[in-house]
């Protein structure tokens, strides 16, 4: 068995694992990892959750996992799985990956779809919903009345 | 009764069937109509439609390959070759969702028709007793209501635009409304999928549940109810389909035909 500081080795290399269209918020913050276990002898099994079932990043995400968790000491194999259960929705973002989305530019998602989320830039709230879809298959975009910008959002799902 | 995988799935041979020939389905229905979405690309009416159309086809073609990928687990063949090596005798897709997009009008009716059918038949399949499908169909649920808004709101908004795009829109719903009757077809083994807790219900509740929800947009835009349908020439759940489909499959299995060894 792999011991608790062992399994929290490998929550830390996670982290190190970003979404590769947001660099700065890991799949962690993103509320993507639904398991890691240590399976004996070195192996290790990575539950990831998608955020939207046709994300074109999810091969790209799962071999930095790979690559992330290889270069740890003592572990010899990593297997990534995607899984369905529990289904990602956006509460799954940890306030520290909220925060690091609004930094980035990116609103964190509103509670619901209809309003659209304080503006990332000017915290002003009130914007129009633009465009129920974005660059992204997770983002909408939106427009700012106050700052006059347009800015991206992640999509409640 | 619930299965939990794909092995124990295997060990029934009529559950086994019932179950590919429903995700054969929506894997094709989802492949057909992305694929179409995809060819707005650069050409729609506005740089907005542009990105939405895109989203949409991405949706769409990663929800067929989440069905493919669950075919391939129960024995059937790789999602790649399920997606563009079948030939159209196979394919279990609606006629609807085969043919050309035509004008903005007619690619709008098409869509909200398709995307209310299959907004019904994913939350029966998310009652699925088939424990991976349920799964997903929870998941993919909560991404189609995006598709079921957007397009809701270009319905209403071309339709109450009046003038040509009234007439367009009208023209559209006259078009699309006699190839709809295998929609609602879930093929022959549909006893057997509501026997076996595949689906809690068959094609004549979806089709009911699909008519409550479709009236209310007819009627708030004074458009009256075209009437009923039937199976009228062919049945694409029995893999009878035009020649639209045997030109769309030669067009997306291009890279594929002329390299089985690209990766992209």
């Amino acid at each position: 068995m792999m011991t608790t500081t062992g399994m929290k080795r490998l929550w830390l290399a996670l982290e190190n694992v970003k979404d590769p269209e947001i660099p700065s918020v890991s799949i962690v913050e993103l509320g993507m990892v639904n398991a890691v276990e240590e399976e004996g002898g070195g192996r290790v099994r990575v539950s990831l959750t998608p955020t939207f079932v046709g994300c074109p990043a999810l091969d790209l995400i799962a071999d930095s996992v790979r690559g992330q968790l290889t270069d740890l000491e003592g572990v010899e194999g990593v297997e990534v799985a995607y899984v369905m259960d529990p289904p990602w929705t956006s509460d799954r973002i940890t306030p520290q990956g909220r925060r690091k989305l609004q930094e980035f530019g990116i609103a964190p998602p509103p509670s619901c779809l209809e309003v659209a989320p304080d503006c990332p830039f000017c915290g002003a709230g009130g914007g129009e919903v633009h465009n129920l879809f974005g660059p992204t298959a997770c983002r909408a975009i939106f427009y700012c009345k106050r700052c006059h910008q347009p800015f991206e959002g992640m999509k409640p799902v | 009764m619930k299965v939990e995988s794909a092995e124990q799935a295997q060990a029934d041979s009529h559950y086994r069937l019932a179950l590919v020939e429903l995700l054969t389905q929506l894997a094709d229905d989802e492949l057909c109509l992305g694929h179409r979405d995809s060819e707005w690309l650069g050409l729609a009416p506005d740089i907005e439609e542009d990105v939405a159309f895109s989203s949409i086809a991405q949706d769409e073609v990663g929800h067929a390959v989440f069905f493919y990928e669950r075919l391939h687990e129960l024995g059937e063949a790789e999602p790649d070759d399920l997606a563009f090596l079948r030939p159209a005798s196979e394919r279990k897709n609606a006629i609807l969702v085969e043919g050309p997009n035509g004008d903005w009008a007619m690619t709008i009716t098409r869509h909200f028709l398709y995307d209310t059918f299959d907004a019904v038949r994913i939350e029966a399949a998310e009652q699925s007793g088939y424990v991976p499908l349920a799964q997903g169909a929870a998941k993919i649920r909560r991404e189609e209501r995006y598709h079921q808004m957007h397009l809701h709101l270009w319905f209403t908004r071309l339709l109450s635009a009046g003038g040509e795009a009234r007439e367009r829109m009208e023209r559209a719903v006259r078009h699309w409304w006699p190839r709809m009757g295998d929609l609602f077809s879930l093929g022959h083994r549909e006893a057997e999928m509501v026997r076996l807790g595949i689906l809690p219900w068959g094609s004549e509740e979806m089709r009911r549940r699909w008519e409550e929800r479709i009236r209310p947009a007819f009627l708030e835009n004074g458009l009256p109810w075209p009437g009923e349908w039937r199976i009228e020439g062919a049945d694409g759940r029995q893999g009878e389909h035009t020649g639209d489909l045997v030109a769309l499959i030669r067009t997306m299995s291009e890279v594929k035909e002329t390299d089985p060894a690209a990766r992209w």
